[in-house]
C-alpha cells in the first residue's frame, strides 16, 4: 500500500501555490483568446513556392494597413496561419488579400480555411463559453450533492475548480490560444475529474460504512489504494487515445488535446490530493454517512 | 448470475449485428431503396462556408414609421381631426392635436378592434403604443410591434437568401432562421464564397427615377453618387418603377454596341408606367438607381411601351449575370451583415479525415494493446466489446444521420479511451472479490454488482458535460458532444450486455480456474 496520506499537507500546500499563480496568471497575464472571442479573422494558408515563408508573409501583409497582423508556422512549413484583427470589419478583406497576394506570389498558395468572427458573434460566443462551463460546475455540483453528503460535494467542487483553473492558468503561462474546442475541452475536464472523484468517493463511502474504528485520514488512504489500479489504467487508456489525437490528428486539434491531456493528468491528481484532503480536514466519520443514511 | 436468456443472447446479437451493419454502410455503396441513411459530414471535413448574416432592421424601422406618418395624417383627416407639427425622431413620432381631439385620438390607438393599430389578441399588446407627454402624443413601436416587425423582414429575407443562393446553384445549401434577425447559410462544397458572399450582401433595391434639375421638385429630390463614384446626379424621388415591377432579367450580349447588357421585362403595371413616363419624358435622363448609386443614366429617345428594356453600364459578362440574378430574385426587405464567416477548403477537409482517421486508429490500437496486456483473455473480451461499441456509435450517428465533425472524431477516440473504464470498474472488483471469495461465480457476480454505482456515477457525470455542450456549443464543437454523449449510451451498453456475456461464459467454463483475472 502505497502512503498518499503521508503527503496530503505537501501536496495541498502545492495545489494552493497551482492556484494561486494560475489565479495571478488569468488576472494580470490573462488568456490568449483567439479570433472564436477575441473577434477578427483567420487564413491557413498553404504555399506551394519556397519563396512564400513567414517573413515574405509578413512584409506582405504589413503592407496591407490591417492593424497588427500576426503569421505563424502551422505544422509544417508550407503551411501558415495568419491572423488580423479587421477592427474597421472591413467587408471585401479577403479578396483584397487575395488580389494583393497574387500580384507578389502569383497562384502559388492556396487559402485552406478562413474565418471571419464580427465583434457581436466573439462577444456571444464568449459569454456562452462562461455560461456553458459555470452551468456545469453548477450540474455537478448539483448531482453530487444529490448523491453524496455535502463534505464530498465540497471536495468533488473544490478539485473541479482546480483543474479548471490550473489548466487555465498553463494555458495563460504559455500563452496557448483559447478557442472554442478548449471550451469543449474544459467541459470535458469537469466530466473527466468529476468521474475520477466519484469512483474514490464511491469507495470512501463504502469504507465508512463498513469500518467505524479506522479514522478518515487512513481511510481514505486505504480507499485510494484499492481504487489506484482503475485510476492508472484508465488515466493510461485515456492518455493514450489523447496522445493519438494530439500527435496524428492534425494541428487543428492540438490545442484540444492539449488541454484534455493537462486536464487528465490534474484530473486524477486532484482526486487524490484535493477531493480526499477535503474529507480529512472536514473530519467526515462514519457518522457523517449513517446520519445521511437514517434521512434517506 | 451467469445465465443469460437464449433471448437475451438473441437480442444482443441481432442487435450488434444490426448496427454493424448500419455503421458499414456508410463505407460500401448499399442499393439506396433499402437504405440511404449516412453519417453527414461536417463543413469541417468536406469543406464548405458557414456564414452568419444579421438583418440590420434600422432601415425597415425607419421607412415603417415614414409611412405610418402619412396613414395616421390621413386616417385622422377623414375624422376632422387635425394632426399637426408630426415628425420623427429617434424611432419615435410626434404629433399634436387640439385638446378637445386627444382623448378622441388615445381611444382610437387603443381600441382593440382598430384598425389602424393592430392588436395581438395572443400577446395582448397592439402594434403601436401611444403616450400623451403633455407637449405632444409620442406614437413607438411596442416590444410585440418591433418583434412582429422583425421575423416579417427576416421571413422575406430568408426567402430571397434562398432564392439568390439556389439560382448560383450550390448542392444541398441549408438556411436557416437565428433569433428573430439573423440567417444561417451552410453551402457545403463551396471553398470560394466570394461571389455568394457578394451576393448576399446587396439589397438590390432597383428604381428608375428621372434626373432632373428642378430643386423644387414636388416629389423631393436627392443627390446620387454614379456607381463609379465619379459623377453626381439630382435624382428626383418620384419612383417611375422599381424591381417589383420585373418579371425577368436576363444578361444579354447587345452587338451592337459590343457591350453586355441586363434585359429586363416589366409587369403590366410598370409596362403601363413605363411607357406613359417615357412618353412624356423624351429627351430627359431617366437614372436607374440601384441601392442608392446610379448604374447609368440614359437619354429617353423613344416611348418604350412594350414593357421590356435594358440596362447597361460598362459591365462584364459576370456582373451583368449577377446583376440579373439579383433583380429576378427580388430586393432584400433590409440590408444584410455578414458577421461571422467560416470556410474551409476540400483539401484540408480531407486532409482532417485523414488525420483524424489515423488518430483513432493508432488510439485504438493502443488501448487495445494495453488492455490485452494488462487483462490477457479478459483483455480481449475487452476488445472485442470496443470495436462492437465503435460500431454501434457509428451505426447510431447513421441511423439519425447526424453530422460528424473533427472534434466529433475527437470525441470517439476518447470514447475508446473512456469506455474502457467501466470494464475496468469491474475487472478491478472482480480482482478484490477473488482475495476473499474462493468462488469465482461469486466472485463475478459481486464484482459487477458493487462496481454498479461507480458506473453509473462517472458516466452520468460525463453525461451532463456532454448535454451543456451540446446545447451551448456551436457547429464543430457540438458534433464533439454529440459523439461524446452517444459514447456513453453504447459504452454501457457494450459493457453490461456484450462483455457480461462474453464474461459469463469465460467464467463459466472456468470455475474452478485458481486467478481467475
Amino acid at each position: 500500500m502505497i502512503a498518499f496520506n503521508k503527503y496530503y499537507n505537501h501536496f495541498n500546500l502545492l495545489s494552493s501555490i497551482l492556484i494561486i499563480v494560475s489565479l495571478l496568471l488569468l488576472i494580470f497575464k490573462g488568456l490568449n483568446f483567439g479570433i472564436d472571442f477575441k473577434g477578427g479573422t483567420l487564413i491557413e494558408l498553404r504555399a506551394s513556392d519556397s519563396k512564400i515563408n513567414v517573413s515574405s508573409l509578413r512584409d506582405r501583409f504589413n503592407q496591407m494597413d490591417l492593424g497588427d497582423v500576426s503569421v505563424k508556422k502551422f505544422g509544417n512549413d508550407t503551411d501558415f496561419l495568419v491572423k488580423f484583427e479587421n477592427k474597421d470589419n472591413k467587408k471585401n478583406v479577403i479578396e483584397e488579400i487575395k488580389t494583393n497576394l497574387d500580384k507578389s506570389f502569383g497562384n502559388n498558395y492556396d487559402f485552406r480555411r478562413v474565418e471571419n468572427v464580427g465583434p457581436k458573434v466573439s462577444a456571444e460566443l464568449l459569454k456562452s463559453g462562461v455560461i456553458a462551463i459555470s452551468l456545469s460546475l453548477a450540474l455537478m455540483l448539483i448531482y453530487i450533492w444529490i448523491r453524496f453528503e455535502w463534505q464530498f460535494s465540497l471536495g468533488a467542487i473544490l478539485a473541479l475548480f482546480h483543474d479548471v483553473i490550473v489548466t487555465l492558468g498553463v494555458f495563460s503561462l504559455f500563452s496557448l490560444e483559447i478557442n472554442l474546442s478548449i471550451i469543449a475541452a474544459v467541459l470535458t475536464i469537469v466530466g473527466y475529474s468529476m468521474n475520477d472523484t466519484v469512483v474514490i468517493f464511491d469507495r470512501v463511502r463504502e469504507n465508512l460504512r463498513k469500518y467505524s474504528d479506522i479514522k478518515i485520514f487512513e481511510l481514505t488512504n486505504i480507499s485510494i489504494n484499492e481504487t489506484l489500479s482503475r485510476t492508472i489504467i484508465t488515466s493510461a487508456t485515456t492518455l493514450l487515445a489523447l496522445l493519438a489525437i494530439y500527435f496524428f490528428g492534425g494541428e487543428i486539434l492540438k490545442g484540444f488535446s492539449l488541454a484534455m491531456i493537462l486536464g487528465v493528468v490534474f484530473g486524477t491528481y486532484s482526486s487524490i490530493y484535493i477531493a480526499n484532503t477535503v474529507l480529512v480536514r472536514l473530519s467526515v466519520s462514519q457518522k457523517t454517512v449513517l446520519r445521511e443514511d437514517d434521512q434517506k | 448470475m451467469l445465465y443469460f436468456s437464449k433471448l437475451r443472447i438473441l437480442f444482443i446479437t441481432f442487435f450488434s449485428v444490426l448496427f454493424i451493419l448500419i455503421a458499414s454502410s456508410n463505407l460500401f455503396k448499399f442499393d439506396d431503396n433499402y437504405f440511404d441513411k449516412k453519417i453527414n459530414l461536417g463543413l469541417d471535413l468536406q469543406g464548405g462556408s458557414y456564414l452568419l448574416l444579421e438583418i440590420d432592421n434600422e432601415p425597415v424601422i425607419e421607412q415603417k414609421l415614414q409611412n405610418l406618418t402619412t396613414t395616421i395624417r390621413n386616417y385622422f383627416k377623414e375624422k376632422n381631426i387635425k394632426i399637426n407639427n408630426i415628425k420623427i425622431d429617434n424611432q419615435n413620432i410626434f404629433f399634436n392635436v387640439i385638446d378637445k381631439d386627444k382623448q378622441s385620438v388615445l381611444d382610437v390607438f387603443q381600441d382593440e378592434d382598430s384598425d389602424l393599430n393592430p392588436y395581438y389578441p395572443r400577446f395582448k399588446s397592439h402594434q403601436l403604443e401611444i403616450e400623451d407627454t403633455g407637449l405632444n402624443l409620442k406614437v413607438n413601436f411596442s416590444r410585440q410591434g418591433l418583434i412582429k416587425l422583425k421575423t416579417s423582414s427576416q421571413d422575406q429575407a430568408i426567402e430571397i437568401v434562398r432564392r439568390r443562393v439556389d439560382e448560383v446553384g450550390t448542392n444541398e445549401p441549408n438556411i436557416l432562421k437565428r433569433g428573430n434577425n439573423r440567417i444561417l447559410v451552410e453551402l457545403p462544397g463551396l471553398d470560394d464564397p466570394m461571389r455568394i458572399k457578394s451576393l448576399l450582401g446587396k439589397t438590390a433595391n432597383l428604381t428608375f427615377r428621372f434626373v432632373t434639375n428642378d430643386e423644387n421638385d414636388r416629389f423631393g429630390v436627392e443627390k446620387l453618387k454614379f456607381e463609379n463614384g465619379l459623377e453626381e446626379a439630382t435624382v428626383s424621388k418620384r419612383i417611375i418603377i422599381s424591381g417589383e415591377n420585373l418579371l425577368d432579367a436576363q444578361p444579354r450580349m447587345d452587338t451592337q454596341a459590343n457591350q453586355t447588357i441586363v434585359s429586363f421585362s416589366l409587369d403590366r403595371v410598370g409596362a403601363k408606367r413605363f411607357g406613359k413616363a417615357t412618353s412624356t419624358g423624351i429627351g430627359k435622363q431617366l437614372a436607374i438607381v440601384l441601392d442608392g448609386k446610379i448604374i447609368s443614366a440614359p437619354v429617353v429617345r423613344d416611348t418604350i411601351a412594350s414593357g421590356s428594356g435594358q440596362i447597361s453600364g460598362g459591365f462584364t459578362f459576370q456582373t451583368a449575370t449577377d446583376l440579373a440574378l439579383l433583380l429576378r430574385s427580388g430586393a432584400l426587405p433590409a440590408p444584410l451583415e455578414i458577421i461571422e464567416e467560416r470556410t474551409v477548403g476540400p483539401d484540408l477537409g480531407q486532409d482532417s479525415i485523414n488525420a483524424g482517421m489515423i488518430a483513432l486508429a493508432i488510439g485504438f490500437m493502443l488501448v487495445i494493446i494495453f488492455m490485452f496486456l494488462k487483462y490477457k483473455i479478459f483483455g480481449l473480451i475487452t476488445n472485442v466489446t470496443l470495436i462492437v461499441n465503435l460500431f454501434i456509435l457509428l451505426g447510431i450517428l447513421t441511423l439519425f444521420e447526424a453530422t460528424l465533425t473533427l472534434p466529433g472524431i475527437a470525441g470517439i477516440i476518447l470514447t475508446v479511451g473512456m469506455a474502457v473504464d467501466a470494464n475496468v470498474l469491474i475487472f478491478e472488483r472482480i480482482k478484490e472479490e477473488l482475495k476473499d471469495e474462493t468462488n469465482n461465480i461469486l466472485a463475478f457476480d459481486g464484482g459487477y454488482t458493487k462496481s454498479r454505482t461507480a458506473i453509473l456515477d462517472a458516466n452520468i457525470t460525463t453525461l451532463l458535460a456532454a448535454i451543456i455542450l451540446f446545447f451551448m456549443g456551436s457547429g464543430p464543437v457540438k458534433g464533439f458532444a454529440v459523439t461524446l454523449g452517444v459514447g456513453i449510451f453504447t459504452t454501457l451498453f457494450s459493457v453490461y450486455f456484450i462483455a457480461r456475456l462474453f464474461t459469463s461464459i469465460y467464467v463459466s467454463r472456468n470455475k474452478d480456474k485458481e486467478k481467475l483475472i
